[in-house]
């Protein structure tokens, strides 16, 4: 924990720095321009199967980036594990549509500068239609499983872990199909955690989830 | 100091450093007029070069003269067509940007004086500028095909900007009896959106193909090949086998040339073609302001520096979207919303006497094949480094072997991306 903290402090300083220059930076401007038609203003997107990506956190976000511009698993590793401090980057393979041809565009100090942008935007969460059971039903299994990693009712950024509340349902439950069949990989305590619910309520379990996260407005 | 975590420490971060330049700035001390962009035409272009630059700096006077009250969007017309939507779903309103604080006027830009800087309207206005910026999209090339007039337009809508033409093109399609013969005849290049006419295609098949099944459709192109082929063609085999016909241009000597449209027909230089439906998708050139500006050269289009946006012709002018030559980038909504915030960032940076940022730009284009069924390009792109060409470096298309899951999800990531980019223009 305390290894991981100091990590965060590095590359908090590191983002102090540009974050200071990112208020004004054009290039950042012009970069994360380029993002916002398909995610919406800020990243917090309208449409509901493109997700909402204000207030990720940067290690997260630089993952989820590097993970679509590297197919190759072993090449993602050496970039991570390179000089441009993504020591704190996991490398989890992520099947995508869209997004692997994209993110192949843009360089890696690129990325870090969309990474601390939308980090530092404020998450607008969409009203969605849920149903109530549903969503008492996800309350209890998040409690349960996920809260730990995903701390806040999935509201925080701060394990480096996806912001669950307030995201898309349809984002969520593609994310969670993706995870179930292999087409993206994840931490192991996390693959444990899915088998848990699998095993115990089922994709059942996976629906409640989608609902009890849509559910959080604020 | 255990309390403070890294999203606080990011906020104290930058909110001193707010204070920092506030105290350190200059003041900003209007040094004569205010300063005024004028940009023409409300479109996938227009609409994001107005709110950018607004966002990026408030003192700038903004506006944005658009003809229409309402806006229908070219995209997502398709499936108006096809029956699956409304066409109320694509219709947007200018309310949003003027609580932006963009002066939004409803009127026909009618001509632009390059030397005193203004534009006038038809309402008998005149807007002064320090830069303007053209987004008229297309105009279609006058007697480029025989016949096709302002009533043949009726008969044989062409159905290329959205709105009452989107609409009757759908109602004939209702109107048809079974087992007749749409005809679609799309253009040669350049052209508003590339893969739309087969998309077209796609949306009309749909609709025939479950309350019309008799019918068919016969694409007379004008071209050899088109945008996303192989995606497309391996489409009409899945889903709507022998119901769509694609005839190349090398077939038929060079696509439609005329059309009689009190008779229905279709001729090319070697056949007549009578139909039930025709869609006539006429060749095209840049908006009628932009030629009448003088914007436009021996092409029909606008030359433009490809960083900026700025006419090569006229200085201070600026033209985005399907109207510019945007070498290297296709004719589509998101190229236009993409080089409407680079050329914005331009005008700020220029207005503001400040350096402008690298550019940096994008497409992502969805065509639907089927309600479960689409498909997809992308692309990112650099300015070349002698700015001859907008250069891609990533990007490409739904591969051919796509799962019938990914087919499926790229649908909703349509869906989603209009419900985006239309909150981008209009909120």
């Amino acid at each position: 924990m305390l290894k991981k903290l100091i990590a965060v402090c590095a590359l908090t300083t590191v983002s102090l720095c540009q974050s200071v220059y990112a208020e004004s930076d054009p290039n950042t401007t012009m970069l994360t321009n380029t993002c916002v038609a398909c995610h919406g203003n800020a990243g917090n997107s309208t449409g509901p199967a493109i997700p909402n990506i204000a207030g990720l956190s940067p290690i997260y976000f630089m993952g989820a980036m590097l993970a679509y511009k590297y197919d190759d698993e072993d090449q993602l590793e050496e970039v991570i594990d390179g000089d441009l401090d993504f020591e704190d980057v996991e490398a989890f393979s992520r099947y995508s549509t869209i997004m692997g041809r994209i993110a192949k565009g843009y360089t890696e100090e690129e990325i870090k500068l969309m990474a601390e942008y939308f980090s530092e935007q404020e998450v607008v969460r969409p009203t969605q239609t849920v149903d109530a059971d549903m969503a008492a039903a996800g309350k209890k299994l998040h409690k349960k499983h996920c809260e730990k990693c995903h701390e806040n009712e999935g509201r925080s950024a701060e394990d480096d872990t996806g912001v669950l509340a307030g995201q898309w349902a349809p984002y969520f439950l593609y994310s969670m199909h993706d995870f179930s069949n292999g087409e993206r990989a994840m931490p192991k305590k996390m693959k444990k955690t899915l088998d848990n619910i699998s095993s115990t309520v089922g994709h059942a379990g996976i629906e409640q989830l989608a609902h009890y996260y849509a559910s959080i407005q604020d | 100091m255990k309390n403070l975590n890294r999203r606080d420490f990011i906020k104290l971060g930058s909110g001193s450093v707010i204070a920092g330049t506030a105290a350190m700035s200059i003041p900003h001390v209007a040094l004569g007029a205010t300063k005024k962009v004028v940009v023409i035409g409300g479109g996938a272009g227009g609409t994001i070069a107005a709110k950018y630059i607004k966002q990026a700096d408030s003192s700038i006077d903004v506006t944005l003269i658009e003809t229409n009250k309402e806006y229908y969007t070219c995209f997502m017309s398709n499936e108006v067509i096809g029956g699956d939507r409304k066409i109320e779903t694509i219709k947007h309103s200018y309310e949003g940007l003027k609580k932006h604080g963009i002066n939004v006027v409803n009127s026909i830009a009618t001509a632009v004086d390059a030397d005193s800087k203004v534009v006038k309207t038809a309402a008998g206005d005149s807007f002064s500028f320090d830069r303007l910026i053209v987004s008229p999209g297309v105009s279609f090339k006058d007697g480029a095909i025989e016949g096709y007039d302002a009533a043949a337009e009726e008969a044989m809508p062409h159905a290329w900007k959205a709105g009452p033409q989107t609409a009757l093109l759908r109602s004939q399609l209702e109107s048809m009896d079974d087992g007749g013969l749409v005809v679609i005849a799309p253009p040669p290049n350049p052209f508003r959106c590339p893969p739309g006419p087969y998309e077209r295609a796609c949306q009309i098949a749909h609709y025939l193909k479950h309350n019309k099944p008799k019918s068919k459709i016969l694409i007379l192109d004008a071209k050899d090949k088109f945008s996303k082929q192989g995606l497309f063609t391996q489409g009409w085999k899945a889903r709507y086998d022998g119901m769509i016909e694609w005839v190349p241009a090398a077939e038929t000597g060079g696509g439609i040339t005329s059309v009689d449209a009190a008779n229905m027909t279709v001729s090319t230089d070697f056949d007549d073609f009578e139909a039930d439906v025709v869609n006539i998708i006429p060749p095209q050139k840049a908006g009628k302001i932009a030629e009448l500006a003088g914007l436009t050269d021996d092409s029909g289009w606008c030359p433009v520096d490809l960083g900026t946006f700025e006419s090569t012709i006229h200085a201070g002018m600026y033209v985005i979207g399907d109207a510019s030559i945007a070498t290297g980038m296709p004719k589509s909504g998101y190229a236009a919303n993409s080089q409407a915030k680079v050329c914005a960032a331009s005008i700020v940076a220029s207005l503001n006497d400040q350096e402008m940022a690298d550019p940096s730009y994008v497409n992502t284009c969805y065509s639907l094949v089927a309600p479960d069924y689409g498909i997809s390009v992308a692309a990112v792109y650099r300015l070349a480094e002698d700015r001859s060409k907008i250069a891609k470096v990533a990007g490409g298309l739904t591969p051919g072997d796509a799962s019938a899951d990914a087919l499926q999800r790229e649908v909703q990531y349509a869906y989603s991306w209009y419900d985006n980019i239309v909150a981008d223009m209009f909120s």
